[in-house]
């Protein structure tokens, strides 16, 4: 009685759905293909625009640079290594900051939630904390930790802190209470349902804490960088700024947002693997 | 295989607080004898206290008074050889069906080893050989009630309790899961408890349906069901069961 519905389809059938399948996806994929072609030409538009008013207008460099001159500057300060070495320096604070902070959360997040002396102890400082703009941190830290990456490193880890932190405990809690309940039917212990339930229910939401603080991180390193620094990207730019070179900083600022881009995507794309089964809700699956 | 054991309800009531403070008496005092290895169903309105009566003998729910016992034992918290089936498959999406199936064994912090062998013989009792290494989110609402009913024998337990586990499902789904569980139930004889509000569907399942009325929820009638077992489906359509129906209304 039960063929009907386990048999998942005729050959056939299946056959004719994979060729509409991927007849439906070609033509997606022309479409996306030609969306992003006329977003390049009006790219390309927009450059020229902007490179003939700059030059008609005869507006200063110090001012407001060309397209070109950007392009000048990115290309000679990748070339003679300046921001190479920039990038590393900021990323390795952009790195440390986020796995100490993205940890640190993540634990704490386990203890309030399962420990409810921690919860009582430590949740009201938590709470205090997180309205802080950690911005005002940071020449604190410069006091405390020095102008070298110790200091940045610091700044980040207490802003990847929170999102993480707040984002792993209303996971938690978001686990469904009726699979809790099923599950305290069948005796589980308390350690193999959090593993096996509450942890996974609260992973989508950990990871959007986790993408929050990616982007979070970067900002904090090159902000943390303008107070004082010897290196990174945020540093570059208050060196270009003091001397009058836009293009220098508009360059540097291009670098910031593709490393933010590709910082972001590759959470972001863990994530998804991560959670495989999708951001639907769990346990909702009715017919 | 484990023994059927009996269970007894004496005098068993519980009140619950409502939002504004008041007492509101979901179950008066239900008294009832289950014999082991006897499928009962429990039959009534919505808000009878069916959902009640079930969690108590889960052990998820003290009463406010009389006892709820198994064998001579009180149910005071949930047992492990227990087997629950409730409405919502609440399958685990991150787990395939033959994980969800070992959970009760994995969660109670047992090796799940032994149970492998048994649990792919109860994946393919309910049809679905084949799906071991699936997801739930690619199976149907019915398929998946399916896997709840294989998880909720994988420890073979002594007792299994079911809420309303079909109520979800559309109706010819619905009349398929009874035959198969009745099938099931016919190669291993556990102790049943059954709630519904379909009355074909407790007659067509039961030994004795218990009938239920609301406000306070109490017993309203116990009704034997005389018909022999194995049971086919052509019973759910047959004048007989028309009959007992009636009795039922
Ligand atoms: N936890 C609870 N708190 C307050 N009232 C409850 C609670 N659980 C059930 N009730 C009430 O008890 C009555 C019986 O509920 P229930 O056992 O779920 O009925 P059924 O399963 O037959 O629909 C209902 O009026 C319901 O509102
Ligand atoms: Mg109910």
């Amino acid at each position: 009685m039960t063929t009907m519905e386990t048999n998942p389809a005729t050959a056939n059938s299946t056959e004719a759905r994979r060729a509409r399948l991927s007849r439906r996806r070609r033509a997606a994929m022309i479409g996306r293909l030609r969306d992003f072609g006329i977003w390049l030409a009006s790219a390309v538009v927009l450059l020229i625009v902007w490179q003939y008013l700059v030059v008609t207008l005869e507006i200063s460099p110090a001012v407001f640079p060309t397209p070109v001159a950007v392009w000048d500057s990115l290309y000679v300060n990748m070339m003679d290594g300046t921001f190479v070495r920039d990038l590393w320096f900021t990323m390795k604070e952009v790195m440390i900051g986020f796995f100490g902070g993205a940890t640190l959360g993540f634990l704490l997040a386990l203890l309030i939630s399962e420990f409810r002396p921690v919860r009582v102890l430590l949740y009201p400082y938590v709470i205090a904390f997180q309205s802080v703009p950690k911005t005002a941190l940071a020449p604190m830290f410069l006091i405390w930790f020095g102008f070298g990456i110790e200091s940045k490193v610091a700044l980040v880890v207490s802003t990847v802190f929170f999102p993480v932190l707040v984002n792993t405990l209303a996971g938690i809690e978001r686990t469904d209470p009726d699979q809790l309940d099923l599950l305290r039917a069948y005796c589980g212990k308390r350690a193999r349902v959090f593993m096996r339930v509450k942890l996974p229910s609260a992973l989508p939401s950990v990871f959007a804490g986790l993408e929050l603080g990616v982007v979070l991180a970067l900002i904090m390193a090159v902000v943390s960088e303008f107070l004082g620094a010897v290196g990174g990207l945020g540093y570059r730019i208050m060196i270009f700024n003091t001397n009058l070179d836009m293009a220098g900083q508009f360059a540097a600022i291009i670098v910031l947002s593709i490393v933010g881009y590709i910082l972001h995507f590759i959470v972001r794309q863990i994530g998804e693997r991560v959670v495989f089964w999708g951001r639907a809700k769990q346990g909702a699956t009715k017919v | 295989m484990t023994q059927a054991e009996a269970i007894r309800f004496d005098n068993v009531g519980r009140n619950f607080e409502t939002r504004d403070g008041a007492t509101l008496m979901a179950l008066q005092s239900v008294k009832l004898d289950i014999e082991a290895g006897e499928f009962v169903s429990i039959l009534g309105p919505s808000g009878c206290g069916k959902t009640t009566l079930l969690r108590m003998a889960a052990g998820l729910l003290s009463p406010s008074w009389g006892s709820v016992r198994l064998a001579e034992e009180d149910i005071l918290k949930p047992r492990p050889d227990f087997g629950i089936v409730f409405q919502q498959a609440l399958l685990l999406p991150w787990l395939t069906v033959l994980a969800n199936v070992l959970l009760p064994v994995d969660v109670q912090g047992r090796d799940t080893a032994p149970f492998r062998e048994r649990a792919l013989d109860l994946i393919e009792m309910v049809g679905l050989k084949g799906f071991e290494d699936r997801y739930p989110t690619e199976l149907s609402g019915g398929m998946q009630q399916r896997v709840a009913l294989a998880r909720s024998l994988v420890h073979d337990p002594k007792i299994l309790l079911m809420d309303e586990p079909f109520a979800a499902l559309d109706a010819m789904t619905r009349e398929n899961m009874a035959a198969e569980l009745l099938r099931i139930w016919d190669a291993n004889r556990k102790t049943v408890l059954f709630v519904t509000h379909g009355i074909a569907e407790a007659v067509f399942l039961s030994d004795r349906v218990v009938v239920m009325s609301a406000r306070p929820g109490r017993i309203s009638r116990i009704v034997e069901i005389p018909f022999g077992r194995p049971r086919s489906l052509e019973l759910m359509a047959s004048g007989d069961l028309r009959e007992t129906f009636e009795e039922l209304h």
